[in-house]
């Protein structure tokens, strides 16, 4: 059953405190997600979307409340091995890609296996690979200036998955798109679940949201789970 | 993250704003270079001093008559009594007597016209004995010292100093050439290499003859010596050669205290250590000066990297989500940092040796390259790149990967 879950989020609570000013952001939030699901997650700004996405991500901590990423309990952790737990578990995908500019794509897609030690020759290999798996193969020495922007967000699906992480964290990623590029972007995210990843998309966009399996939504800090086949409790 | 990689990546950082990375490199460049040079500067500068002074004889002792006192109690200056004679410098020459004295050179002189046909030459002609090229440090740029047998047979010969040659005769090489001193006619029989000048007494100046020579023809009135100059054997026994010199000229003198003498002996020591001890503060001040200097380039580093932190900060949170730990951040910093400071310590130090060849042609004064001071500044610009790395490599470290990626 553990080995299942890839994430379990029990009554989780994020405050912010800015001098006599708290905001609590997630007021106990519980989740499970299984291996393999495709989850949306959606709901209006200042919902708390985004700070779900950050304590998923391992970006951010919970204030208080338990989270388990593939059976370990992250909730504890300081930041190295937080970032030990990102490179090996979480693939991220970013609304503004996060490239770095002054690096061929190869280069951008690699970077992931860097802080994971791999060797160079290795860690081009896959990164080739990663990018031919997104349909860049012939763009491999391009920088991301030369790239469309939906080329630009497919570099940057090839660098979450060439770890080959648990969790597919994918944050409004056809946000800055048109709407060809959106549905190309959104074909390679249905490819990637019936490979079998787990792939958790951030959108306030109806449409896209729906192509997922389960559709949860954030409201002030609560969880309210529209998904088909009602898994999780809703609080 | 492997170092190669973390090198890779700082260098791929310090060329994206080369700009900004040159100004960095240059500020500490000029601190290196600063402080090579004047290191250089100072110990060059003490080196020709020392070099002047021991051109005057570092081993040299000088005996000067005492101060006559008058009728009336009123003591004169010193060198004022015509208290050394010719017996007191031959004495000073016997070696059981004073075994620590190698050579005796005792000196009188008076200022005459030296005439050349219808050119004539005003200086200063000295008596002495044939050991005065030994004892004063002197060479011969063309023909010969005056022998003892010149001497005994108080041959009318002169050595002159390459500015008198040059004035009396047109050139500085007037062997064979003869002038006359009163209408005493003598032959040139060696030219003295150039020596410079010492104070304001130009050494280039001057005429020697045989005392023997000078007192028969030249000043028969007085037949006292002005100075008696000393060789100790080696600086070693400076001291030795110094009490010998005492105790001999008190007997001789049959004076009992050594208070009431009526000579007095002094070295050229005090004059280099006081020369030494001044140079020594001024290189001091130089090498403080040029410290104030690096520690400005330090400063640039510092801010060119909180500059580059600041403005990195999206890649950082980028870095940090795709698991860079702190630890990779910082080093990847401190690398950028350190490759600015050996860079700019690199050239710097090179700016500086090559300035210590090429300066000393220009200035006029000798700049003595000190390896040490050379090895010095480069850990110290690496050490600069390291410190004032530090500070701005931790504060990207500690960004909240969350912060960072929000960060526009």
């Amino acid at each position: 059953m553990a080995e299942t879950r890839v994430i379990r989020l029990t009554e989780v609570r994020k405050t912010y405190s800015s001098g006599d000013i708290q905001f609590e952001a997630l007021r106990g939030v519980s989740l499970e997600i299984n291996q393999g699901e495709y989850v949306a997650v959606t709901g209006p700004s200042g919902s708390g979307k985004s700070t779900l996405m950050n304590i998923l991500g391992c970006l951010d901590v919970a204030t208080s409340g338990r989270y388990e990423i593939a059976g370990q309990d992250v909730s504890r952790m300081a930041e190295p091995e937080l970032a030990d737990i990102r490179c090996r578990w979480v693939g991220f995908v970013f609304q503004q890609f996060n490239l770095l500019a002054s690096m061929p794509a190869w280069r951008n897609v690699e970077l992931p296996l860097c802080y994971a030690g791999v060797g160079p020759a290795e860690r081009k290999r896959r990164a080739l690979a990663a990018l031919a798996d997104v349909g860049l193969a012939d763009r491999v020495n391009y920088r991301p200036g030369q790239l469309s922007g939906g080329q630009q967000q497919r570099v940057t699906i090839a660098r979450a998955l060439v770890t080959g992480p648990a969790l597919l964290l994918a944050d409004e990623p056809t946000g800055n798109l048109d709407s060809t590029s959106a549905r190309e972007i959104l074909s390679i995210f249905d490819r990637v679940h019936h490979e079998g990843r787990t792939v958790v998309l951030i959108t306030h966009d109806r449409d896209v949201a729906r192509r997922a399996d389960r559709m949860i939504e954030v409201r002030d800090g609560l969880i309210l789970d529209r998904s088909r086949s009602s898994l999780v409790v809703a609080p | 993250m492997s170092w190669a990689e973390t090198i890779r990546t700082g260098l791929a950082a310090i060329r994206s704003h080369a700009t900004r990375s040159v100004l960095t490199v240059v500020g500490i460049l000029i601190g290196i270079a600063a402080v090579i040079l004047t290191v250089g500067l100072g110990l060059g500068t003490q080196k020709d001093v020392s070099e002047s002074i021991s051109s005057l004889g570092s081993n040299l002792l000088i005996i000067r008559p005492g101060s006559a006192v008058s009728l009336e109690g009123v003591r004169g200056g010193f060198g004022s009594l015509a208290s050394l004679t010719m017996d007191d410098a031959a004495a000073l020459g016997s070696s059981t007597a004073a075994p620590d004295i190698a050579g005796v050179a005792p000196e009188a002189s008076t200022g005459v016209s030296l005439e050349n046909g219808e050119t004539n030459w005003t200086t200063t002609v000295t008596g002495t004995t044939v050991a005065w090229p030994l004892v004063r440090w002197r060479g011969l740029l063309q023909g010969e010292f005056f022998s003892q047998s010149d001497a005994a047979a108080m041959a009318n010969v002169v050595v002159l100093g390459s500015e008198t040659a040059q004035e009396l005769f047109g050139t500085a090489w007037a062997v064979g050439r003869s002038l006359t001193i009163d209408s005493v006619t003598y032959e040139v029989i060696g030219v003295l290499a150039e020596q410079g000048s010492s104070g304001n007494t130009n050494l280039d100046d001057l005429a020697v003859v045989p005392m023997e020579t000078y007192v028969a023809n030249i000043s028969p009135t007085t037949a006292a010596v002005q100075t008696i100059y000393l060789q100790a054997t080696s600086q070693a026994t400076l001291s030795a050669a110094y009490q010998e010199a005492e105790t001999l000229l008190l007997n001789l003198h049959g004076i009992t205290e050594a208070g009431s003498a009526d000579f007095s002996i002094s070295s050229q020591d005090a004059l280099v250590s006081t020369a030494t001890a001044v140079y020594r503060t001024l290189t001091v001040l130089l090498v403080a000066i040029a410290a104030i200097a690096l520690l400005v380039g330090g400063i640039g580093v510092m801010n060119i990297m909180l500059v580059s932190v600041t403005e990195r900060t999206r890649e950082i949170g980028l870095r940090k989500a795709l698991g860079a730990k702190p630890n990779a951040i910082r080093r990847q910093f401190l690398v950028e940092a350190t490759t600015l400071g050996l860079v700019g310590g690199v050239l710097g130090a090179g700016l500086g040796v090559a300035g210590g060849l090429a300066l000393p042609g220009v200035l006029g004064s000798s700049i003595v390259i000190s390896w040490s001071a050379v090895f010095l500044a480069l850990a110290v610009a690496i050490g600069i790149g390291l410190v004032f790395g530090v500070y701005p490599a931790t504060r990207a470290a500690k960004l909240a990967p969350v912060d960072a990626l929000r960060e526009e």
